[in-house]
């Protein structure tokens, strides 16, 4: 059973076509990179998968259950999560309430009207580790609004795979990070086991061969290119949108 | 927001501070701080609202004037006399329940449409108060509310010093219970929806139905402020439900600290003050009222609350946190 399949979908914004009759499907551990100019419409499909905004048309299944008309938080538990392309974070909480938030969105607590945030002891740990990994720990009192550019696209991912949804959404992750960081990143996403299927958009073409099986090549909201990515490479109509041609 | 427990140093001296007030002041300020921590109340709890979930409201009055007229109809029309327990958990049952109703209605909506349409609510509920004469004593109000008979712990209600303590028990757990739900877990939850919904969703949270639960809570704190008016003033009125009532709570909480939960609260002791004191004075208070407001604007624009708290740390919390 694949772990997401997407049956012609489409999202109209008042005649634009910002995506248009889009079909693909992704095998569970799989990594698919999308690709595409400005404007291709990949961060629409993200919207339309998370359930941010709903489509004009088509469909969207989810390790084998229709959930085209799920809100986003239903879909987060059926287990997809989703970084944002712009950094989208509580920007006037510490890094460690930010954390928090992530972890604690699986659990019984949100609904706890009595009991103190700072009294959950697991939940502060669990957070500790998590930030850790990525050097953030040091930080953890520091208001978000207060990080630096490169702190925030770190702490964007990491409460995203914080919370091991299965199913992962990547905006442009190493966008704004330093060529270390990108590189460190994409050895993670290598090393993830393939318990996880991961959907990545990116520019930086050094990431995505490095992390992609499949790539998939948007143009004006419609798929061009679907294919590993050599095939993807050697693609006339993808040169010729990259490159551009002599007319 | 995480730090550890403050020590319980300030709270305990405000409290034997106020607990000392009603002997040492003449009994008309007594009054005035009586009434000031009703208004506390009412504007902490739209502070749960407006401060930690960041939903605007111009209709917050709704609930606050049901429970006061809840608890005025039982005491006057139902009962003849007072009915403590009754007519305390019928009103902020009332308002609860009328908050369940309408945010089924209303919280899909955000920003100023969600202000307008509480504005829209709560002029609707002040339409029906003001026209139902038979049940509710219309444009006219409902006079003869009873205050509580506690003569079994020898108290004596009709007395100021007596009804001050009486009210300001109520304050103080209201604003202990408010306090606790602003630093829980769900509060937490508040927060991040305040700061970005959109996130709050992609992770996982069903938005909808904490905000519910906040403006049913909030809805609640606020009836228990309605019922000790209705207590306080011996008659409730229209005017409990009005528009200016709502606006009136919306600056205490905007002039006090939105988003402290205690600076409402000074909001709160500041717009009554002036209200009464210099409304002695001038016809024109708000005029003063106007000219505080925009002095605060100005000096404080984060609030009264915030204010403070940078003088006595010496310096603000941006400095603080971006040293760090």
């Amino acid at each position: 059973m694949p772990a997401l399949v997407v049956e012609n979908l489409s999202k109209e914004f008042g005649g634009i076509h910002a995506v248009s009759g889009v079909t693909f499907s992704v095998e569970p551990g799989e990594r698919l990179a999308i690709i595409g100019p400005n404007g291709a419409g990949k961060t629409t499909l993200f919207q339309l998968l998370s359930g941010m905004i709903t489509p004009t048309a088509g469909r969207i299944t989810a390790f084998g259950k229709d959930i085209t008309k799920l809100p986003a938080h239903q879909r987060a538990a059926l287990g997809l999560g989703r970084t944002f392309q712009i950094t989208n974070l509580f920007v006037n909480l510490t890094v460690l309430e930010n954390t928090l938030l992530a972890l604690e969105a699986s659990g019984m607590t949100r609904y706890n009207l009595i009991r103190p945030m700072s009294s959950y002891r697991q939940l502060i740990g669990k957070a500790e580790e998590v930030l850790n990994e990525w050097g953030l720990w040091k930080r953890r009192d520091t208001a978000v609004r207060n990080l630096s550019y490169g702190e925030q696209r770190q702490l964007e991912i990491v409460l995203t795979l914080s919370q091991k949804r299965p199913l992962l959404l990547l905006d442009e992750p190493t966008c704004g990070l330093s060529p270390e960081e990108a590189q460190s990143f994409v050895s993670m996403i290598r090393g993830f086991s393939r318990d996880y299927t991961v959907l990545l958009i990116d520019h930086d073409m050094d990431v995505i061969f490095d992390i992609a099986e499949k790539v998939m090549v948007l143009h004006y909201g419609e798929l061009l290119v679907f294919g590993t990515p050599d095939e993807v490479r050697q693609n006339a109509q993808v040169q010729e949108i990259y490159m551009g041609t002599d007319e | 927001m995480m730090k550890t427990t403050r020590s319980l140093g300030i709270p305990a001296l405000l409290i034997i501070i106020l607990g000392i007030l009603p002997l040492i002041v003449p009994p008309y300020y007594t009054g005035l701080l009586t009434l000031m921590f009703i208004y506390a109340l009412f504007a902490m709890s739209l502070d749960i609202l407006q401060g930690y979930t960041g939903l605007a409201s111009l209709g917050h009055a709704a609930f606050f004037g049901t429970a006061a007229y809840v608890a005025g109809i039982l005491n006057v029309k139902v009962f003849h006399g007072p009915h403590l327990g009754t007519e305390l958990v019928s009103g902020v049952v009332a308002a609860a329940l009328t908050a369940a109703i309408l945010g089924l209605i209303v919280l899909r909506s955000t920003g100023v449409y969600l202000l307008m349409i509480l504005m829209a609510s709560s002029m609707m509920l002040w339409g029906i108060a003001f026209k139902w004469r038979s049940l509710a004593g219309g444009d006219d109000g409902l006079p003869g509310i009873l205050r509580p008979d506690l003569v079994f712990m020898h108290v004596d209600l009709k007395q100021t010093t007596d009804f001050y303590y009486f009210i300001f028990f109520f304050f103080v757990v209201g604003t202990a219970l408010m306090y606790l739900v602003v630093r829980s877990s769900f509060g937490h939850t508040l927060l991040g929806i305040r700061e970005s919904e959109s996130r709050m969703k992609a992770l996982g949270y069903n938005t909808w139905l904490q905000k519910y639960i906040a403006f049913i809570v909030s809805a609640a704190f606020a009836g228990l402020a309605g019922v000790l008016l209705a207590y306080y003033n011996g008659f409730v009125s229209p005017a409990e439900l009005h528009l200016v009532n709502s606006a009136e709570v919306l600056i205490m909480v905007i002039l006090g600290g939105v988003g402290t939960l205690f600076g409402p609260a000074i909001g709160a002791g500041i717009i009554i003050l002036i209200k009464n004191i210099v409304s002695g004075y001038t016809e024109h208070w708000m005029i003063i009222l106007g000219a505080v407001y925009m002095a605060t604007v100005v000096a404080a624009p984060r609030g009264v609350y915030r204010l403070i708290e940078s003088l006595v740390k010496g310096k603000s919390q941006e400095e603080e946190k971006s040293n760090q």
